[in-house]
């Protein structure tokens, strides 16, 4: 029988380590809607999304009571928007309606964000691929809850690099149609290579096209519980820290197992995958630098940062595919920087710079998150930026992604406020040393080498 | 069987366990184990019950007796067993 110790441990564990459940992301996929006509498009999406997801949010905060614990957001993910509509949207105009569709239905359901506003374009753009691309800032204008991405490389097909350029040019024109929120759009789109179909966090999650018609995944997270465990073993080695953050990665996983699954059941939708990663939030003890400072780095930034992100990443992985039968989508650590004071302070206090980011990120499980850079950055060093990150992804096989937010009328020095799960962020410096002679090339870099596994 | 966990977090006053036991009798729910420490003067109990025989929602338990702790000045929750076996068993 379960002692009285354990059951202490777990609710501290939630009670003062915000240890939560961080999101259940229903995937729908939206491939059976397609039709040539835009209002009949428009209305079965809706339809569907109201008839699957209808009773998520209750689903939710039932098992919220059940097991004690928070279910922080609840989600949808949709397959690529610009799949879904190619039929019928011929202009970027058309799809913007469709964004409007999902928008509404988000209300409707009462969930915080509906992802897969998204193209696919590892390889190449269709006609419907480059609308949606061209309609994104106004569609992350016109709606509060919808968020977008595009994939633009793989480790198989090599990376496009129109579509790095162009969204460049979609970045800062979706930063200078929010500029009068702060180009909040910006936190909305991500650029990706390597997406995974199955990831359950925002803004990247989409329901891809190897996926089933619906499924729950979960995402699970609890930096402060890492921490907590890690304050008690200072001064150890790096073995009993290794088993330390493993021990407790899989316990903080177990329990996204357990909603997963009741989840699943309670939704009468097929279970799909727990994503393990260590999603960081502004609340104070919630924060992944803080756990990489309690390891022995007097700030995130310095010499030893990518190192000790690393055995992070590493150990919780390890811990977690024990602990679920299915492991899948991002599964590490994320390290956005608005989302994490301890990244905050470590950026206000110089210490951590875009390009020490930058190598964090060949380690760690997603790519440069939520960075405010000046507002007057050119578009053309934005697609650099996304080219590097891209390049990471591409070569060490693995998930990268850029969400960077270029704030208009902003520069270094001054802060930003995206307000509640987003957080606030100083703006950062960019080099402002030109790459648009590369990224105007037009073309795309091939696939590398060992993609050639066959 | 289904087992639930409650624990008792809260300052000592007389008749804390009273009050639950009386709610958990009149819902037909079973208490399999109780143990409680009292630290710094702050109480603090874990009871395991069986809930077969209880008839209504999950939450509505949990809300009903987290409401008999508020009015006596201490916080009860209640999860059900899972949770601590999943975390705490292979």
């Amino acid at each position: 029988m379960i002692d009285h110790r354990e059951v202490l441990e777990t609710n501290d564990m939630i009670r003062k380590e915000n240890l939560d459940v961080r999101t259940i992301t229903l995937g729908i996929s939206l491939l059976d809607c397609c039709d040539s006509d835009l209002a009949k498009l428009n209305e079965k999406i809706y339809n569907k999304l109201i008839s699957y997801a209808g009773n998520l949010v209750a689903v939710g905060q039932n098992i919220e009571k059940m097991y004690g614990i928070p279910i922080v957001n609840k989600r949808i993910s949709v397959t690529p928007i610009a799949m879904v509509g190619g039929c019928a949207c011929k202009t970027p105009e058309d799809f913007v309606t469709i964004a409007q569709t999902l928008d509404r239905a988000a209300q409707t359901l009462g969930i915080n964000f509906i992802g897969g506003y998204s193209a696919v374009i590892s390889k190449g753009m269709t006609t419907a691929d480059r609308n949606l691309m061209l309609s994104i800032p106004e569609a992350l204008a016109v709606t509060e809850r919808v968020c977008s991405s595009v994939n633009i490389g793989s480790t198989k097909t090599g990376i496009d690099m129109d579509g790095v350029k162009l969204m460049g040019e979609i970045v800062k024109k979706t930063a200078q149609r929010t500029a009068d929120r702060d180009s909040l759009g910006c936190a909305k789109l991500v650029v990706l290579c390597n997406a995974p179909d199955d990831n359950p966090f925002m803004a990247g999650a989409f329901h891809g096209v190897s996926e089933g018609d619906a499924v729950v995944n979960v995402g699970v997270s609890g930096p402060g519980v890492v921490k907590t465990a890690l304050e008690k073993i200072k001064g150890e080695s790096f073995e009993v820290l290794c088993e330390t953050i493993k021990k407790t990665a899989f316990k903080v996983t177990r329990v996204g197992q357990l909603v997963a699954r009741e989840a699943a059941k309670q939704l009468g939708v097929p279970f799909g995958i727990v994503d393990l990663s260590l999603a960081p939030t502004p609340a104070i003890g919630d924060s992944v630098a803080e756990i990489l400072m309690e390891m022995g780095l007097e700030s995130v930034g310095g010499p030893g940062t990518t190192a000790a992100l690393a055995l992070l990443n590493d150990q919780v992985k390890k811990g977690g595919v024990m602990a679920s039968s299915y492991v899948g989508g991002l599964s590490g650590a994320f390290i956005p920087v608005s989302e994490d004071q301890g990244m905050i302070d470590a950026v206000n206090c110089g210490a951590l710079t875009i390009e020490k980011l930058e190598a964090m990120t060949c380690v760690c499980s997603v790519g440069l998150d939520m960075i405010a850079i000046p507002g007057d950055t050119e578009a053309t060093t934005i697609s650099g930026i996304i080219a590097d990150e891209a390049a990471i992804g591409m070569i060490n096989a693995k998930t990268t992604a850029v969400r960077i937010i270029p704030v208009i009328g902003k520069g270094v020095g001054e802060t930003v406020e995206f307000g509640g799960l987003l957080g606030y962020a100083p703006i950062m410096p960019v080099r402002t040393v030109s790459c648009a002679d590369f990224v105007n090339r037009g073309g795309r870099i091939p696939a590398p080498i060992h993609s050639f596994k066959n | 069987m289904k087992k639930a966990i409650i624990t008792v977090v809260g300052k000592d006053t007389v008749g804390i366990i009273a009050a639950i036991c009386t709610y958990l009798a009149e819902n037909k729910v079973n208490i399999l184990d109780i143990s409680q420490t009292i630290v710094d003067g702050y109480f603090n109990m874990m009871m395991v019950v069986d809930i077969s025989n209880f008839s209504k929602q999950f939450s509505d338990m949990a809300d009903e007796l987290s409401a008999v702790g508020e009015g006596r000045g201490v916080v009860v929750h209640c999860q059900s067993e899972e949770i601590f076996e999943k975390m705490h068993r292979i």
